[in-house]
């Protein structure tokens, strides 16, 4: 059974044509990866559809906005992972 | 069709909240200028113009289901496929359906049928944000209005 960080890894992989060995899991999607928002959007809805979930991006970017948080807390890929994973466990409850 | 106006949408037939699908009718002109230079004496309706024209549909859907709050831009288009002309006068049977409502995007398949026969199709995504200013989402239900936009079913 994959980690959700080698899926999340091979959804960028096959979603932006970036080699997954240059994918880690202290990766930043955008200041590592260069993964700009549209190419976003299509990792977003692989993932939704993965894993069964609504990732609050909307509200993860207005926490951002407003400086209450850091885009290391959502873009990298260990913490995204991280928070895939609390997202479907909420699901579950 | 006001093409010069990119209005392509005529009148929405049936807007299904609850299925998440969409319906609606437009007629190509018989003449506009497009067809002087698309082509000489040959008048096509560019491609362009159905992908924009599936994307409007879709756009009333997600108008639709997000009850006038927010306002769908198009970010992509995908797996378009043209498969037949279309000439002026033709009516066009637009339909679409979300394939996923995601936060702060949104995805549709869309296509266009004419007399039955499948014209074109694509997978679109929007990115579904907040309305820049007052006026334009006044400007949209204003619009909302003339082409059939069932509002009872966004109370």
């Amino acid at each position: 059974m994959s980690s959700t960080f080698d899926t999340v890894a091979k959804i960028i992989a096959e979603t932006c044509d970036i080699p997954r060995e240059t994918i880690k899991p202290e990766s930043h999607a955008i200041d590592d990866l260069g993964i700009d928002s549209l190419d976003f959007l299509d990792i977003a809805f692989a993932i939704d559809k993965a894993f069964g979930i609504k990732m609050p991006l909307e509200q993860w970017t207005q926490e951002v906005n407003e400086g209450k948080a850091t885009t290391e807390q959502y873009f990298v890929l260990s913490n995204l992972s991280a928070r895939i994973d609390e997202l479907v466990a909420a699901k579950g409850v | 069709m006001r093409i010069e106006y990119f209005q392509l949408i005529d009148r929405i037939v049936d807007l299904n909240l609850e299925n998440r699908t969409i319906r609606c009718a437009a007629t190509v002109p018989t003449e506009s200028t497009i067809f002087e230079g698309h082509f000489p004496g040959y008048p096509l309706l560019p491609g362009v113009l159905l992908a924009e024209t599936m994307a409007q549909t879709s756009g009333w859907l997600i108008i639709g289901l997000q009850r006038f709050a927010k306002m769908p831009f198009l970010a992509a288009l995908k797996e378009a496929k043209f498969r037949t002309f279309v000439t002026p006068g033709q009516q066009l049977d637009i339909t679409a359906s979300l394939v996923h409502e995601g936060s702060g995007y949104a995805i549709t398949d869309a296509k266009v049928e004419i007399d039955g026969k499948r014209i074109c199709d694509a997978t679109i995504t929007f990115r579904v944000i907040d309305f820049p200013n007052p006026q334009f989402v006044t400007f949209m239900k204003d619009f909302a209005g003339k082409i059939e936009f069932p509002m009872d079913a966004v109370p």
